[in-house]
């Protein structure tokens, strides 16, 4: 096989010159290198010890943000350990080390020993914290209009009449206890009294006869102690009315005082 | 029962045909009786007028119809020949005394017309041109017969057409001592925007315009009688005010409201100056009058009750026609200009409400449920001096809101018999009912001049 080589060598090389020599004058002969003998193949290296990892565990594996999970690791035959990420080099080969991360994270050891490195992992996970109980806030007020919607009643009048009926005094006697513990929680907000007509008589009149009822309805709440500076009044004749049908039950319904606040 | 309920209606409906033989004189008085007849043959035209010569003669025709003072003759008796031009009358040989071209050929049977327009309509300048007559064809002759001869332009479209027919109309009417309506304006409370706004339209439902833009409720107009104002009651303070425009540029004008939680149903008086309306400042609605601007507060009535609709006489300003819960049920109440001598003009019977003066200051269009359930309105006419009354609708769904046209013969109102509240006009005895409206929900009309 060498020798092949050789050959062929020597015949490039001859190649060559006479290449050469067809096509400009060689000023001096050439010189022919002998290559030297190879030397021999060195021994082979002593066999060295590979690292190892024995363990490489986080305890606790699950924690909560904040808290700490400890990093525990064993080897052998390691010369160097590194803890990625954010923990750097050991100098123990053998130890443990207290990590907090923020969220979950997988931490690599890499044990390099003078015969190869070895490789494990361990993950933290990390759970947020539950969200804290609610903090006790001051309550939301209600909006106005909406307690007045819910507490107070309506009254019903009679056709064509704008005096209190026996069963509206009830409803108005409560409706101005409700008012009386209302307006202590909401001082500044007034209520509207609406009054409300039945389509029969005229448009005209019944705008005059709706105001009429809405005005008794003030002046009944003022004398049980409602001051008028808290009660406005409005006519809506039968201009909203509540149902449109041309029966008794319907008119009756439209015959009304209502009550809005603001 | 039946036998009960029948036996009331006989008695209902033998009490009405006395008051209506007993006041038809009402409507006599206002309308006139005896109705000459008039023969209006369909015009021709030559060139480009031919388009809309339908536009002509349908307006003319209805013009002179719902003046109501004419009774229309039926096309179907005319002669054939029908002159279009003075000269085309001609002397006919005798015994032929019905050509179209001779005045006898009119005036005689089957026609028997008292009166005859006739003429023709030309393009000159690019305008419609109408060369219009109107012939007394009862007279002898040609020179005795001729009242009007005139010629009329207008823009050559069906509204130039229009408006040239609205003109010759209006002279023939004046001739007989009535003021054509042509030109004149309704206002109107509408829907139709989603809000109860005012609106107007001509005097026969062309042009309808918003004429407020509140977004709110406004509702009951009244007009000042030059036309130049337009008071209405309006939510958008939050409860019912009066507000008051000025017609010619749709501005709000000011106007003090009393601190009241209504104030409405505004009347000028005849001058313009001062103004009656409704206020609850004492807790009550009554009566009060103010100048122009609010200011100058006088209380005209005072009492436990509603006082409503104030209307003051348009002839002499000297009396307050109005309506009233004092004495129970709404009726219709009269008193002097400064809240004396107080009255009730209709009988106590129903409700009755929505009066409107008649231009001559002796009559008023108003509703009134006599005779029906209540809230089944009726349109009466009353002479205010004696109190009789006749009464023009006759239980067609809710009729409200008479009010009375400038020519004092004719009457709108709002009359929810087509199923919803639409606005109506009729003549003074309830005939010639057309209706101007159709879209939304209409009511409370004024005519205005």
């Amino acid at each position: 096989m060498r020798i092949k080589q050789l050959g062929l060598f020597a015949l490039a090389l001859s190649l060559a010159i006479s290449g050469a020599g067809c096509k400009k004058k060689v000023g001096a002969p050439a010189s022919v290198v002998v290559p030297k003998p190879d030397a021999p193949p060195p021994p082979p290296p002593p066999p060295l010890a590979k690292a190892m990892i024995t363990s490489f565990t986080a305890e606790p594996s699950t924690i909560e943000k904040g808290q700490s999970s400890s990093l525990r690791w064993a080897t052998t035959n390691a010369t160097k350990v590194t803890i990625t990420p954010n923990v750097g080099d050991m100098a123990q080969m053998n130890g443990s080390r207290s990590v907090s991360p923020g969220s979950t994270t997988t931490y690599t050891l890499v044990a390099e020993g003078p015969g190869g490195s070895a490789t494990q992992t361990a993950t933290v996970t990390v759970n947020d914290p539950p969200p804290p109980p609610p903090t006790p806030k001051a309550a939301v007020k209600e909006d106005f209009s909406s307690v007045i919607a819910r507490e107070l009643a309506d009254i019903s009048f009679d056709y064509d009449k704008s005096d209190v009926r026996e069963d509206a005094r009830g409803i108005l006697t409560r409706n101005a206890d409700k008012l009386k513990q209302l307006f202590a929680d909401y001082p500044t907000n007034v209520v509207t009294i609406e009054g409300h007509c039945d389509e029969r008589g005229s448009a005209e009149y019944n705008l005059g006869l709706g105001d009429r009822r809405a005005i008794a309805a003030k002046e009944f709440l003022q004398q049980l102690g409602i001051g008028a500076d808290r009660l406005r009044t409005v006519s809506y004749g039968k201009e909203r009315p509540q149902c449109t049908d041309a029966n008794e039950a319907c008119y009756a319904k439209n015959r009304r005082g209502h009550f809005s606040g603001n | 029962m039946k036998n009960k309920s029948l036996f009331l209606f006989a008695a209902f409906a033998a009490l009405a045909s006395a008051q209506v033989a007993q006041t038809s004189d009402i409507v006599i008085k206002l309308i006139g009786k005896d109705k000459p007849i008039i023969a209006v043959p369909d015009l021709r035209g030559s060139g480009d007028t031919q388009a809309f010569m339908n536009a002509f003669n349908g307006t003319l025709y209805s013009d002179l119809e719902t003046a109501g003072i004419f009774q229309m003759s039926s096309k179907s008796v005319y002669p054939l020949t029908i002159p279009q031009r003075p000269q085309d009358f001609r002397q006919p040989a005798a015994g032929d005394a019905t050509t179209g071209l001779w005045l006898t050929g009119w005036s005689n049977p089957p026609v028997n017309a008292t009166y005859l327009t006739f003429g023709y309509a030309g393009v000159s300048n690019s305008q419609f041109v109408l060369y219009g007559w109107l012939y007394n064809v009862k007279q002898p002759d040609l020179a005795n017969a001729q009242m009007i001869g005139k010629t009329y332009l207008g823009s050559l479209d069906a509204a130039g057409a229009t408006k040239v027919a609205h003109e010759f109309a209006s002279d023939i009417l004046k001739l007989f001592g009535v003021e054509s309506l042509f030109g004149t304006r309704i206002f109107f409370v509408s829907n139709r925007s989603g809000n109860k706004e005012m609106w107007s339209m001509d005097f026969d439902g062309q042009n309808q315009k918003q004429v407020t833009f509140y977004k709110t409720i406004s509702t009951m107009p009244s007009v000042s009688l030059d036309g130049s104002r337009l008071a209405f009651t309006s939510f958008l303070s939050g409860t019912p005010q009066i507000v008051v425009h000025s017609t010619e540029t749709n501005r709000r004008l000011p106007f003090f409201n009393q601190q009241a939680s209504l104030n409405a149903g505004m009347s000028f008086m005849p001058d313009g100056k001062r103004v009656i309306y409704s206020s609850s400042i004492s807790g009550y609605p009554n009566l009060y009058n103010s100048d122009i601007n609010g200011a100058g507060i006088h209380r005209l009535t005072s009492g436990r009750y509603i006082d409503v609709e104030p209307k003051i006489n348009p002839k002499t300003g000297n009396d307050i026609v109005f309506v009233s819960g004092r004495g129970g049920p709404q009726q219709l109440y009269r008193m002097g200009i400064e809240g004396t001598d107080v009255e009730r003009l209709t009988t106590g019977e129903g409700q009755a409400s929505n009066p409107s003066w008649h231009p001559n200051g002796s009559h008023i269009a108003f509703s009134w449920t006599r005779g029906y359930d209540p809230g089944n309105f009726n349109v009466f006419i009353m002479d205010v001096a004696d109190k009789q009354y006749v009464q023009l609708t006759h239980g067609a769904g809710r009729n409200e809101n008479p009010y009375w046209a400038p020519d004092g013969r004719h009457i709108v109102f709002a009359s929810n018999r087509s199923g919803s509240m639409q606005i109506y006009t009729m003549l003074a005895d309830g005939t010639q009912v057309r209706q101007l409206t159709s879209r939304g929900r209409n009511e409370m009309p004024v005519w205005s001049k």
